[in-house]
């Protein structure tokens, strides 16, 4: 029986659960030894002019041995936008010259021989500012009263699409439109930013950083600096976590590496939670309308989706998220007119990355919504208009209006066993129940069907590497450009090439995110790690295996084509002759046994599923509790289900998070309201129940393995999911919409302006 | 300021700032950094340990305040022969740890938790749990491994180097 499929435990474990880990601020390399301790000086307003930056009090403070100003990086140049279709105008400097554009910006660092003289010190620096009115929200950005950068005279960043024809929805019976908030969250990786830089006497610089990927960083970082990519030596060490946020190098590891260049120290840079909450990139941040039309027996004939991003003070990976919206906008529904556009907006705010799903879960919530809201307009059951609407099964690719090319999907059967799983009609009978007898506790049903986008860096031509090398002590080596933080990679790709070469996992390491042993990867991120780095792994072990028995044909003077792997022995036999074989330790013992290899996927996959939520809301309170999730989340080809499930449970628990409870606030002058985790909800354990799997497998035909992607799956399905729920359990009391996160305030609210008669009909009827 | 106190069943002495935080001490001084500090406001419960029988979080507490006392960190947990502590073996065995930040303080709570509640339920280990936070799992595996460790009875509420521990 094949390895693959089964679970199997972490191999990492051990080390994490009696020694821990080792990530960045646990580095104990020699090379750090002395190291300084930086502390950023950050604005603690949201806009302003600077008009004097005054470090000389804290240049006296204890332990202080540097405090560095714009002034002093006037030998690089400032960071230009990080898409070409962005105006050059939208340049950020390493520390504020003039302006500073959000709470956390930049102005100072203080150099320390200690960690907590660093913050004494940075309290010393005295900053003088000349407060300018504030953006908050993209409908206020949209404006262009005040303006971000005067020199690009707009605070769009960019725009993608079209407006909708006038004619869009003529031949609908019914119209529904309403306005929809997707709101910005904080990532909250448990390790905060953390990174570290030294320079040898050889020219070169050695980053350390807690990152998804080490080559991206170290590419940016030698760019940004203006250093030949070859001085970079950029490590990756255990990272705590990263759900997007640590794609790519942010400006503060750059400048350690380059602060390390001119105090002749290494130095090193973790930041407090609240430096996190406030500078760390954040993610969602999409206001939306949404617009269906169709007709009363319940087929939509058109859905628009117009969408503003947020994008922070400075562009970032936010800025081109709407595209994956836009491009996932009709989702798994076969609407026969679909349109989507959008642009994104400069704001005094912190700067918009990817979080888990990245611009998926934005379109799957919108049209999720999209399909409750007309499912109560014409008054039918929201499983029922879904499943009249959605793509029937398909097993060619089927292209969608927007472009997508999805590989596989049975959506309806999705649908179907979530429904089953869940104990639908009972539900339904047991709410209808509760309703009648006007419970305190209402019952809430929310149902999301979703397909999104994984490996969309897929066909792109770049495809992943891996490196194996089996060693005569009977050991093997894996190298991969992939970067896990938590996915488990250490023990999936040792299972993918123990599948094929019989070595224990427990004797085959997996080595990543060092850029002079492995000089290119493309990281972990958009859940691509197993459909590209997995896949090579696996082709690297096909390839090794025909290299070995090239050479054991002739050890044994047999054939190659005779020969089989013995997987309990993890050698080569003659096949029917099992006396005559060769060990692969034995091969690599006469000469090395290696296989560096390239795969390279067609295209991307398209993961698909259905969750149904329930929920209890006390209607006196608005307080909404998830009872139950049941999931079915198709990702392919399982490899290990205990790792698979671990995606899924925590993909899930963020999308309750972000239904419920979590959000990033500002008050109208850009000040941070959610800066620590005491007053960012953060999901706890007790929010949350036990989960429901429900397992299904289509694989895929764009790799050999057959898997998709499952590290975003969960989060892109239980968000709608749940909201729907909330809404559902006082619909029966006139609520058409509440907004994420449904909070108590907010479903009290709605509840109440329900009750009122002042419920706002957003929906038109034709 | 001189401090002393028994860490992992050792006896350590050292000068420290009056104002640093037991999670920095026990990070920086004692060289023990399975404790991780994942937060500034006593939120998130990384940094947890086990002071006299207590779980407690440690970026709460200044090393001073240690002053005499037995501290268990994750690196104590194990047998001297190095087999696993029931919780350790349960987190392993039931995917109850993904990037490993909030492990160290999550097992050390979970110990707390069972030392307390021999035999919890499904939601006395999340009420238990509440004040560790973790962003990968969703808890449901975590539960599941406390659930798990309370099969092994009253030793998977106990750290090697105290007799007693209680939530």
């Amino acid at each position: 029986m094949s390895i693959l499929g089964t679970r199997v435990v972490r191999t990492e474990d051990p080390q994490f659960l009696t020694r821990g880990a080792v990530y960045t601020d646990d580095l104990t390399d020699e090379r750090l030894t002395g190291a300084l301790h930086a502390t950023f000086v950050r604005s603690q307003v949201a806009h302003a002019k600077i008009l004097s930056v005054d470090t000389e009090a804290a240049k006296q403070a204890p332990g202080v041995v540097a405090v560095y100003t714009a002034a002093d990086l006037t030998d690089l140049p400032p960071l230009a936008p990080p898409f070409p279709f962005i105006a050059a105008e939208f340049e950020r400097q390493w520390l504020c010259t003039d302006t500073v554009r959000f709470v956390g910006d930049a102005i100072a660092v203080v150099l320390t021989e200690e960690r907590y003289q660093g913050e004494d010190a940075a309290e010393q620096v005295v900053v003088d500012l000349d407060v300018l009115p504030a953006v908050v929200g993209t409908a206020n950005a949209a404006k262009d009263e005040t303006i971000l950068f005067p020199a690009a005279g707009t605070n769009v960043l960019a725009a993608f699409g079209e407006p909708a024809p006038a004619d869009f929805f003529d031949g609908c019976e019914v119209v529904v439109e309403q306005a929809v908030v997707n709101q910005r969250v904080a990532p909250v990786p448990l390790e905060t930013r953390a990174t570290s830089a030294v320079w040898g006497e050889d020219g070169r610089v050695t980053v350390w950083c807690t990152n998804q990927g080490a080559q991206q960083a170290k590419g940016q970082i030698a760019e940004w600096l203006g250093l030949d990519a070859s001085l970079v030596h950029l490590i990756t060490p255990d990272v705590g976590g990263g759900f997007g946020a640590k794609i790519g190098a942010d400006p503060e590891y750059a400048l350690v590496a380059h602060l390390a260049k001119l105090s002749g120290r290494p130095v090193r840079w973790t930041e407090s939670r609240s430096e996190n909450l406030t500078t760390m990139l954040h993610g969602r941040g999409q206001d939306q309308v949404v617009k269906i039309g169709g007709t009363r027996d319940g087929k939509v004939l058109a859905y628009s989706l117009v969408t503003d991003q947020d994008g922070g003070a400075y562009p970032r990976i936010g800025v081109v998220l709407p595209t994956l919206t836009m491009l996932m906008t009709p989702g798994t529904y076969a609407f026969p007119k679909v349109h989507a556009q959008a642009r994104a907006l400069a704001t005094n705010t912190t700067p918009i990355g990817a979080y888990r799903g990245a611009g998926r879960p934005e379109a799957t919530a919108a049209v999720e919504r999209a399909m409750d809201l007309f499912a109560a307009e014409i008054g039918m059951d929201p499983a029922q208009v879904r499943r009249i609407n959605l793509v029937p099964k398909f097993d060619e690719p089927h292209t969608t209006l927007m472009g997508a090319t999805y590989d596989s999907g049975d959506y309806v059967a999705a649908l179907d066993k979530a429904l089953e799983a869940s104990g639908y009609a009972e539900l339904r009978a047991e709410q209808q129940a509760r309703r009648e007898r006007g419970d305190a506790r209402q019952l809430g049903i929310g149902i999301s069907t979703y397909v999104e986008i994984t490996g969309a860096d897929n066909g792109a031509g770049t495809g992943e590497e891996a490196e194996l090398e089996v060693h005569p002590d009977g050991t093997a080596t894996v190298l991969t450009g992939t970067s896990p933080h938590g996915q488990g990679h250490a023990t999936t790709w040792a299972m993918l090439a123990s599948d094929q070469l019989g070595i224990p996992v427990e004797k085959i390491t997996v080595l990543h995110g060092d850029t002079d042993r492995i000089p290119k990867g493309g990281g972990t991120m958009g859940s691509r790690s197993l459909q590209q780095g997995g896949a090579a792994v696996h082709q690297a072990a096909v390839e090794l295996v025909e290299v070995a028995k090239k050479r054991a044909a002739e050890r044994l003077e047999a054939n190659p084509d005779d020969l089989i792997v013995d997987l309990g022995s993890a050698s080569l036999q003659v096949k029917g002759t099992p006396g005559v074989s060769v060990s692969f330790a034995e091969l690599a013992a006469e000469e090395a046994l290696m296989v560096q290899t390239t795969f390279t996927a067609a295209a991307a996959t398209f993961p698909f599923g259905a969750h149904v939520a329930v929920v209890e809301t006390d209607v006196e309170s608005g307080k909404a509790t998830v009872v139950r999730i049941v999931t079915v989340d198709d990702a392919g080809t399982i490899i290990n289900p205990l790792l698979a499930e671990g995606q899924r449970h925590g993909g899930i628990a963020q999308g309750v998070a972000q239904a419920l409870l979590e959000e990033v606030l500002y008050d109208e002058d850009g000040n941070p309201q959610t800066s620590t985790l005491a007053d960012y909800p953060f999901i706890s354990a007790t929010e949350l129940p036990s989960f429901e799997l429900v397992e299904m497998a289509t694989p895929t035909p764009m790799n050999p393995l057959g898997a998709k992607g499952i590290g975003e799956a969960g989060t892109i399905g239980s968000t709608p999911a749940v909201q729907s729920a909330v809404i559902d359990s006082v619909a029966h009391l006139g609520v058409r919409h509440v907004d994420m996160p449904a909070t108590s305030m907010r479903v009290w609210k709605a509840v109440q302006a329900a009750q009122a008669g002042a419920q706002h009909q957003n929906g038109s009827t034709n | 300021m001189q401090v002393s106190m028994t860490v992992n069943g050792q006896q350590r002495t050292d000068e420290v700032e009056p104002r640093m935080l037991l999670a920095h001490h026990l990070r920086d001084n004692l060289g023990l950094t399975a404790t991780n500090i994942g937060c500034d406001s006593t939120s998130c419960g990384a940094c947890t340990v086990i002071v006299d029988g207590l779980s407690v979080k440690s970026c709460t507490v200044l090393a001073l305040q240690a002053e005499g006392s037995q501290v268990t960190t994750l690196e104590g947990l194990a047998g001297e022969d190095g087999e696993l502590h029931p919780v350790q073996a349960a987190f392993q065995s039931e995917h109850g740890l993904q990037c490993g930040f909030c492990t160290s303080g999550m097992v050390m709570a979970s110990v707390g938790v069972l030392a307390a509640n021999p035999n919890p339920t499904d939601r006395e280990v999340r009420e238990g749990l509440e004040g560790n936070l973790c962003r990968c799992t969703g808890y449901h595996n975590i539960v599941q491994a406390v659930l798990k460790a309370a099969e092994a009875g009253p030793v998977a509420g106990q750290v090697p180097q105290t007799q007693e521990v209680s939530a």
